[in-house]
């Protein structure tokens, strides 16, 4: 019977659905959790099952004006208190002004004794009272699992807890229940036979001793939802989930121009410069000018009253500043304006989904139009090549979707003479530059060429790349002349 | 020592046969041991939920000892004498 119902809101309309308001889980989700129905959050200890839970009803209470019921079986109400208000979550004020409300309860196994029979109708009526006193719309049972360490009777415990989901089902709220992992269950007790609607897995892993969080969800009956792995992070605003793969080719394009911030560079892609909201690759070989032209670039951009955001791995803010202050490029008066900001991170410090996570946050703070990443690659010395791959074609995705032109830096290793960049992201690209070093009578001497770029006339032929104390500049080579075009 | 004083609280959930007979068998054990020491008090959740708070109640019926020290709790319709006497430490296990 309920197959046909859902077959019938499949023809008609998808399930109504609940948002949640944590950041990227109602994108994965289509629109949030099942409206009306108990949600199941499982995982293993410390990986963010309370504060999903607790989240999901702080943003009801803020954003939906849904009030919430946190039954907390763990922790006492002062404990959660605590905790929540270093994610920014101020409990206190939300239980004055009736929008939460959090009830603890104890439940000792050495206190109690039992005799006969007996029902939970003292949790019922503690809940609807709870649910009646806030007219609450949202609640999270924290975890249900502590009953089956609190009563020994396990058949009347079963069924108490199906009658419990019928009860909540009834009552209309939207619930979500946690459940500890469990070894080759779902969760220890098996809670996933009660709550069939949606369940969300959430993992902690450390894969080379990296963490990451992720979060899957493993069924959503009646409705589509993204089946990857998602990760997450543990913010000081609460959960934010990253539902970087599902991003889709959709990014509009724009047909618009922006200028590369070398003059002769732009004469070579007809005068114009790069597409806006394009991925432009640079790469070669250590020394090359690659960073100059990142820098060049920034600086054209700020100079045209546009923000630009640079990711520097491999230097710091003072030392690129004070690096491109000799080829005549003044960073420092850009980022002390405002239009400039520059994230330096050693690739190492955190695992890929992390610097994913952060470049995704410094974006969508700063808005910028540009984004640098210097250099992309060191992003594979911080995890296996796969997974570098992975995420810098989903860090590439994501600044196309926002509509960001993106810059990004290769290093190629001297020697390395093939047209592939080390990890194939070049395919990602729309246009790729080569820099390159020749030696010429005892002289190292830059040269530049532009590879393909997409959609647009560009010049065919190598051409010096100059370093001089007024930025890039590029030449002819003598001799060489244009007679491709 | 004979003069403790057993003062019990019987939570239920509304006059439901289950209710109705655990609040039986208390009182015929009660009767049966503690006549004239004891006092029990019958709370309905379904008319104060919030007094379910107070002594942590979860399952219905729950008998709860206040006094004498220590406080004991029991789940259940009390249809084991024996369970019950130990349980409230009127007799001794054993």
């Amino acid at each position: 019977m309920t197959k046909s119902k859902n077959m019938k809101s499949i023809v008609t309309s998808e399930l109504p659905k609940c948002p949640s308001g944590i950041q990227g889980l109602d994108e994965i989700t289509f629109g949030g959790l099942p409206q009306g129905r108990p949600t199941l959050v499982c995982g293993g200890a410390g990986c963010g099952k309370t504060l999903l839970a607790m989240e999901f009803l702080c943003r009801g209470a803020l954003t939906y004006n849904e009030p919430g019921v946190f039954i907390a079986f763990e922790e006492k109400e002062k404990d959660l208190e605590e905790n929540f208000a270093s994610l920014g979550f101020d409990l206190k004020k939300l239980v004055k002004q009736k929008k939460l409300l959090i009830d603890y309860i104890y439940i000792e196994r050495s206190e109690i004794e039992e005799t006969g029979e007996y029902d939970l109708e003292g949790l019922f009526v503690r809940l609807a009272s709870a649910i009646d006193t806030i007219g609450a719309k949202r609640v999270v049972l924290d975890t249900i699992e502590a009953l089956f360490s609190g009563f020994s009777n396990q058949s009347i415990l079963r069924a108490e807890l199906r009658r419990l989901f019928r009860w909540l089902k009834e009552k209309g709220v939207t619930a979500i229940v946690t459940g500890e992992k469990g070894e080759s269950l779902l969760t220890k007790h098996g809670l996933e036979e009660y709550v069939a609607d949606c369940v969300i897995f959430l993992d902690h892993r450390v894969n080379e001793q990296i963490a990451t969080r992720r979060l899957k969800i493993i069924k959503y009956r009646g409705s589509k939802h993204g089946t990857n792995e998602f990760p997450f992070l543990i913010g000081n605003n609460g959960i934010s989930v990253f539902p970087m793969t599902s991003l889709l080719l959709s990014s509009s394009v724009s047909s618009q121009r922006i200028s590369s911030g070398i003059k002769s560079l732009d004469a070579m892609f007809g005068n114009k410069g790069y597409y806006r909201g394009s991925a432009i690759l640079v790469s070669g070989s250590a020394g090359s000018g690659k960073t100059s032209f990142g820098a060049q670039f920034v600086d054209s951009v700020c100079r045209n009253g546009q923000r630009a955001l640079y990711f520097a791995f491999e230097e710091s803010e003072s030392q690129l500043s004070r690096n491109m202050t000799s080829i005549g490029i003044d960073l420092k008066k850009w980022i002390d304006k405002g239009p400039l900001r520059v994230v330096s991170n050693r690739a190492t410090l955190c695992g890929l989904e992390m610097h994913l996570v952060m470049a995704h946050k410094a974006v969508k703070e700063f808005k910028p139009a540009v984004v640098v990443v210097d250099p992309i690659t060191t992003m594979i010395g911080s995890g296996i090549v796969d997974e570098a791959r992975a995420m810098i074609s989903r860090l590439l995705d994501f600044l196309k979707n926002e509509g960001i032109t993106v810059l990004a830096t290769d290093l190629t290793l001297i020697g390395d003479r093939g047209g592939e960049t080390e990890i194939g992201i070049s395919s990602l690209c729309d246009t790729w530059i080569k820099l390159s070093m020749e030696m010429q009578d005892y002289q190292r001497i830059r040269r530049i060429s532009i590879i393909k770029s997409r959609g647009m006339d560009h010049g065919h032929e190598t051409k010096d790349l100059v370093i001089t104390n007024k930025g890039l500049e590029i030449k002819d080579i003598p001799g060489v002349r244009e007679g491709y075009k | 020592m004979k003069k403790t004083i057993y003062k019990l609280a019987l939570y239920v959930a509304g006059a439901t046969p289950k209710s109705l007979e655990a609040f039986a068998n208390l009182k015929n054990i009660c009767e049966e041991y503690l006549k004239g020491k004891y006092s029990i008090d019958l709370i309905d959740l379904l008319k104060n939920p919030k007094l379910a708070k107070g002594d942590q109640i979860v399952a219905i019926p729950t008998l709860v000892r206040k006094s004498p020290p220590p406080l004991k709790k029991m789940i259940g319709n009390f249809s084991n004498k024996e369970k019950v006497l130990v349980g409230l430490n009127i007799i001794e296990q054993g």
